[in-house]
């Protein structure tokens, strides 16, 4: 990369230290980074569509079954001027963010639990990857019986499904941690608690935010599947959404909803990817393509 | 006088039974206050065992450990347990290098405002006034082990150990550092360990140079080091002195088959 080298000069280093400060590369305009992020995910955008179209052209469904882009997103516009459609984004959000929030409360305390402890480890450590593995619309059975058609139901199986990876990130963010920084921590006085809170949990950060970001996403995947069976009838959900579309063969609608669904997901994604950049900025770890 | 540092008999055994590593073999050692001595070996001798334990990082298997003549177990003995400087600077990079200085202070509750002054102190003290906001990934090699000895100034603790601390350093930054060091040890009468298998840099720096030799570790010889102060590290005596251990050095590798 030709980026402009900056030299810092103190005066009251030595010349040598001087010359061996970290050479810094001056970060490229804000238009220039977001263009640069945007331009290849705007390209793929272009090609699925025309892809999409392509296919509608030749006719291998009927139009009302597969409809093109352009009355897709035409039903897109029209559905987001509608307060239904927003009341759907509100309660699904709601379930999404309380049930992520359960999740990773549960996540954090077992992992950190298993993390520290020989036993629990050898107990259930190897369950928690094996409930990872559980497709989390083989829980729904067990939860529609347990809580019938509820709200809980939805809950329970968003933390199963998100809790074990958030979890997992936790212990493996504690294994790592470089042991050269627990002996440099217990001999600066950082004993017990003080340890963890110093050196452990900050050490394992980045660990932890890739466990969420994944919980996360096993937490949406739940929750549509959930919203999906679990139907209840005064409350418009997203997925709620979808299952009427197909019970009215509303093809257009489907579409415009999974979009929806789509955006929302790569909206947390990107929030999840930022805090995970600036950690790695702060630590020096970022790597050399800049992102 | 009482020994800043007293090693009576220590022995350190890794494991059990038949597969049982003995990595220290009854050392005994006295070092006094105000003293800079050198721990020379070669690898494997068990020089950086020792230096855990003296920081009280890990137990010994027989024999006591005294430091300024008090015991380091229990938890008030722990906080007297001397800084360790390490190879790796080992800073932490979620915190500034101001910050990662503080991390002592912090740890003992000293409140804010005083926990700055005393880091901006060190700092200044290391020559790295101007870099407190900077991360430790910003600094070089020498620069970030800077940092970690004022971070270790900062626990005030009167004995400062060092293992191998400027083992990864190119010779003209492990020069100056070696400056800095013999500095600060006048300045702040320090008593010092410092483990290297570097036999120049310890007749650059020791009062007394300490032979280890090798599984187990046992203290083979000790070689006062009379040198006037400042020394250069090119210099005809001490090259001729560096000359010597280092042969006697090999005598012991090869007795003990390295």
């Amino acid at each position: 990369m030709a980026a402009d080298l900056v030299l810092t000069d103190k005066k009251e280093t030595s010349g040598r230290d001087a010359l061996e400060t970290a050479v810094k590369r001056r970060p490229p305009s804000r238009a220039a980074r977001i263009w640069a992020g945007v331009w290849p995910k705007a390209l793929a955008v272009a090609i699925f569509l025309a892809f999409w179209q392509i296919v509608v052209w030749t006719g291998w469904r009927p139009d009302y079954l597969l409809p093109g882009p352009a009355p897709v997103f035409q039903q897109l516009g029209h559905d987001l001027t509608t307060l239904d459609l927003w009341r759907a984004i509100g309660t699904t959000m709601q379930r999404g963010v309380a049930g992520f929030a359960l999740a990773a409360a549960v996540g954090l305390a077992v992992g950190l639990a298993v993390a520290r402890s020989r036993i629990l480890r050898s107990a259930i450590g190897s369950m928690i990857t094996a409930l990872q593995t559980m497709p989390s619309i083989a829980w729904f059975p067990l939860a529609i019986l347990l809580f019938r058609l509820t709200e809980s139901a939805i809950g329970f199986v968003i933390v199963l499904g998100a809790a074990p990876s958030i979890a997992n990130g936790v212990i493996a963010g504690v294994d790592y941690v470089p042991p050269i920084l627990l002996r440099a921590g217990r001999n600066i006085g950082a004993h017990g608690i003080k340890l963890y809170q110093h050196v452990i949990a900050p050490a394992a950060l980045p660990w932890i935010v890739a466990g969420l970001k994944q919980g996360w996403a096993f937490a949406w995947r739940s929750l549509m599947a959930g919203e999906l069976l679990v139907i209840i009838a005064s409350k418009p959900s997203v997925g709620v959404r979808l299952q009427f579309a197909r019970e009215f063969a509303d093809a257009s609608s489907m579409i415009a909803t999974m979009i929806v669904i789509l955006v929302i997901g790569l909206l947390v994604d990107v929030a999840f990817s930022s805090a995970d950049r600036r950690i790695r900025a702060r630590w020096g770890v970022l790597d050399q393509a800049g992102r | 006088m009482t020994a800043a540092v007293a090693l009576n008999s220590v022995s350190k055994v890794y494991g059990h039974g038949p597969r049982a590593l003995l990595a220290l073999d009854r050392i005994s050692l006295a070092v006094q206050p105000g003293e800079f001595v050198c721990l020379v070996g070669a690898s494997g001798c068990g020089k950086s065992t020792l230096l855990s334990l003296v920081a009280g990082l890990d137990r010994p298997s027989a024999g006591t450990i005294l430091v300024g003549g008090r015991s380091l177990s229990g938890d008030a003995g722990r906080s007297q347990a001397p800084g360790l400087m390490f190879q790796d600077p080992a800073l932490f990079p979620w915190l500034t290098v101001a910050a990662n200085v503080e991390l002592p202070l912090r740890l003992r509750g000293v409140p804010r405002p005083e926990r700055q002054r005393r880091s901006a102190e060190l700092l200044d003290t290391v020559h790295l006034g101007e870099f407190g906001r900077s991360r430790p990934h910003e600094l070089s090699g020498g620069m970030r082990q800077r940092v970690a000895l004022a971070r270790t100034l900062a626990l005030d603790t009167p004995v400062l150990l060092m293992d191998e601390p400027f083992g990864a350093l190119d010779a003209m930054t492990r020069d100056l550092l070696h400056d800095e060091l013999e500095r600060i040890w006048v300045e702040r009468k320090l008593t010092i360990v410092f483990v290297t298998h570097n036999v120049r840099e310890a007749v650059r720096l020791a009062d007394r140079v300490v032979l280890l030799s090798s599984r187990p570790g046992r203290v083979v010889w000790e070689q006062p080091v009379d040198l006037p102060r400042p020394r250069r590290i090119d210099s005809a005596a001490a090259a001729t002195l560096a000359a010597e251990i280092t042969d006697r050095l090999r005598t012991e590798v090869a007795r003990h088959g390295g």
